[in-house]
């Protein structure tokens, strides 16, 4: 196990490489350049030139590339162009909210997906099952941020029971935290929980046809061990790669899910800079968001070798 | 409830009449089926795909899918309760303690994702609780009896690193793990080398003489079971058609069935010849013949046969056959 971690983590460095040339490139091609963003509203010509050499854009690119990138190994992400902030601590100060915001809606995702996946796949052709896939077609359907606003419209307009906007960090009140977080983070779960509970009926009604199934039941096992111990550990490869997935596809979600509920996280700190052109803030997010989508990958492909032993082997 | 438990015999299966549900409706699979398992005993259930046989074992412990079947009638004895009749919670205690069970696929029939120690000592905690240490102990020591060398090392191997054989020989110690009285044995030597089936077999009777339980032992291929039967039960299109003491019926059998699958048995060829077969194919659930259902396959046929329903009757020797010419027939056993 710690052999294959240590053979994984050493694939990331090439990976790495190419993801963070790309994000520097990219952001290089840009029109106008930095230099139109931090010279003010009315630049001449020799106050631009005066900026490029300021911030080394006259060198070669692969040279600019690599002083970025040998800083950035050594946790210097740059400055703001907006504010002169570090872009680390920027990310840093925003990183709790977006985890917080991610965690919560994972947690809803697991709990609602698996909850439904399971209660379907159970009794297949049962009410349980037919009302479960239509609440996956239906949750699959919905923009996440139109259920944000509607949420919002009848929790916090209609009934008053749930703010509508705003953050208060978990070590100041937990239950302000969560109440906060809460709307936003449903509204974030609702593809999630309807791919986790599609993925689990398909696994666990899959796996309910082994024949070690029914051995398990010929030993006299009963239900709640056969299918929480002999079912869910089978049918888990496919349940924790749309996990994985998802988890992906939310650090994306959260830009617009953080704008509209005014959470000071690590989303709503990219849209403003990249509105702002605050290249080198952009490029720090986008690194950072790159390392953690790695991560996250790992994670799902070490989980299959505790799932299924045989991958282990070969 | 009606009926009473016959005395003397570990299970009982009286007239048990099963349909399961198809794409045509209800289908009668069970049509029937009676018979005894006494105590140390080793009763053989012979028969083809589609004769019910599997259909019969999976009943005892409850194991035929609920949604896609149901019971017209019968029951299943043991221990002065019905089998059939039972509570799920009180069968569940029954399962892989005191009645055990193993399948025809040691492949598929072990969960790759558990070790195969973790698996056999599961049964013995379920039932007798206790340490996991004390669990696993106890399935060494059954993997041992069961002949797989270095069993302590081998208890924390997955399925998927043992050969088929040693599987169904770790599925036979986990069946046996409670020290059950009935093991029921679904073709467990079918999906196996002619070589480790021999194998196998011996281990089964090793083990009834050692611990003393009864085994119900299904199969298709009477050869393989020959010195391992006391008792044969013939099954034919869901219906009991032959039982008898395992060498008269091996010697002289009494239902035309038997005897055509006694002449299919590859022991019985004659070099250069080809193997005899019984001609035409098992009757579906839903086209089940008039009178004899082995009639329209039979070459003792005659126009009686398909008159009236065949009982089953008892021949000489506490025998019972279902044929209307039993009395007649001189049918030919093994050479």
């Amino acid at each position: 196990m710690l052999r294959l971690l240590g053979a994984r983590l050493l694939t990331m460095v090439p990976l790495l490489l190419v993801v963070s040339f790309l994000i520097y490139g990219l952001i290089a091609l840009v029109p106008g350049g930095p230099e139109t963003a931090l010279a003010g509203s009315n630049p001449t010509p020799e106050k631009l030139a005066m900026v490029r050499e300021q911030l080394g854009l006259n060198e070669p690119f692969l040279v600019q590339y690599w002083n970025w990138f040998s800083a950035a190994v050594q946790g210097d992400l740059g400055k703001s162009f907006v504010n002169g902030q570090s872009v680390w601590s920027a990310i840093a100060g925003g990183f709790p909210v977006t985890l917080s915001l991610v965690i919560l809606t994972l947690l809803i995702a697991a709990v609602l997906g698996l909850g439904l996946g399971l209660a379907a796949a159970l009794r297949p052709g049962s009410w349980i099952d037919r009302t479960a896939t239509v609440i996956a077609s239906l949750f699959m359907s919905l923009p996440y941020f139109w259920v944000g606003m509607m949420l919002v419209l009848v929790f916090a307009i209609d009934l008053r029971v749930l703010p509508a906007i705003g953050y208060v960090p978990f070590a100041q009140s937990p239950t302000d935290w969560f109440l906060h977080l809460i709307t936003p983070a449903f509204a974030l779960a609702i593809v999630p929980v309807a791919v986790v509970a599609r993925q689990t009926r398909a696994a666990v009604t899959g796996v309910m046809t082994e024949d070690y199934v029914r051995t398990a039941e010929a030993k006299g096992l009963r239900p709640v061990r056969l299918v929480g111990k002999h079912v869910l550990k089978n049918a888990a490869v496919p349940v924790v790669t749309a996990f994985g997935v998802e988890a992906n596809r939310l650090i994306g979600a959260t830009v617009v899910m953080e704008q509209l509920f005014a959470l000071p996280g690590v989303g709503k700190l990219t849209y403003f800079s990249v509105f702002s052109r605050d290249f080198p803030m952009v490029q720090g997010i986008l690194l950072i968001t790159a390392i953690l989508i790695m991560f996250v990958n790992l994670a799902v492909d070490l989980s299959y070798g505790y799932f299924n032993p045989k991958i282990k082997a070969t | 409830m009606t009926g009473t438990e016959p005395s003397g015999s570990l299970l009982s299966i009286e007239d048990l009449r099963i349909d399961f549900v198809t794409d045509r409706g209800w289908v009668n699979v069970l049509n029937g089926v009676s018979f005894d398992i006494g105590k140390n005993e080793i009763v053989v259930l012979v028969g083809e795909s589609g004769s019910g046989k599997t259909v019969t074992s999976l009943s005892v412990l409850g194991l035929v899918p609920r949604a896609h079947s149901r019971k017209t009638s019968g029951h299943i004895w043991y221990d002065g309760k019905d089998l059939t009749e039972l509570p799920i919670g009180e069968l569940r205690d029954i399962r892989g303690n005191e009645i055990s069970m193993i399948f025809q696929e040691p492949m598929t029939s072990l969960n790759p994702a558990f070790t195969v120690g973790d698996q056999i000592a599961e049964a013995y905690r379920r039932h007798r609780g206790g340490k996991k240490k004390a669990a696993l102990a106890r399935a060494a020591e059954m993997l041992d009896l069961v002949g797989i060398p270095n069993a302590a090392a081998r208890l924390r191997d997955y399925p998927h690193e043992f050969s088929g054989g040693m599987r169904q020989r770790a599925m036979i110690a986990m069946a046996l793990i409670c020290e059950p009285r009935l093991l029921i044995a679904d073709e467990p030597t079918t999906a196996l080398d002619v070589t480790v089936q021999a194998q196998i077999v011996e281990l089964l009777i090793r083990l009834r003489d050692e611990t003393g339980c009864g085994i119900l032992f299904i199969t298709h291929d009477l050869g393989v079971v020959a010195e391992l039967a006391d008792k044969v039960v013939v099954m034919y299109a869901g219906e009991v058609v032959e039982t008898s003491v395992a060498r008269d019926l091996y010697i002289q059998p009494k239902h035309p069935y038997t005897e055509g699958l006694l002449a299919a048995m590859p022991q019985q060829g004659v070099r250069g010849e080809e193997l005899p077969t019984i001609p035409g194919r098992t009757p579906e659930p839903w086209s089940m013949p008039s009178g004899c259902r082995f009639g329209p396959r039979c070459s003792h046929a005659v126009e009686e046969c398909g008159k009236a329903v065949i009982p089953l009757s008892v021949v000489d020797n506490g025998r019972s056959c279902r044929c209307c010419r039993s009395g007649d027939l001189a049918l030919g056993g093994v050479r």
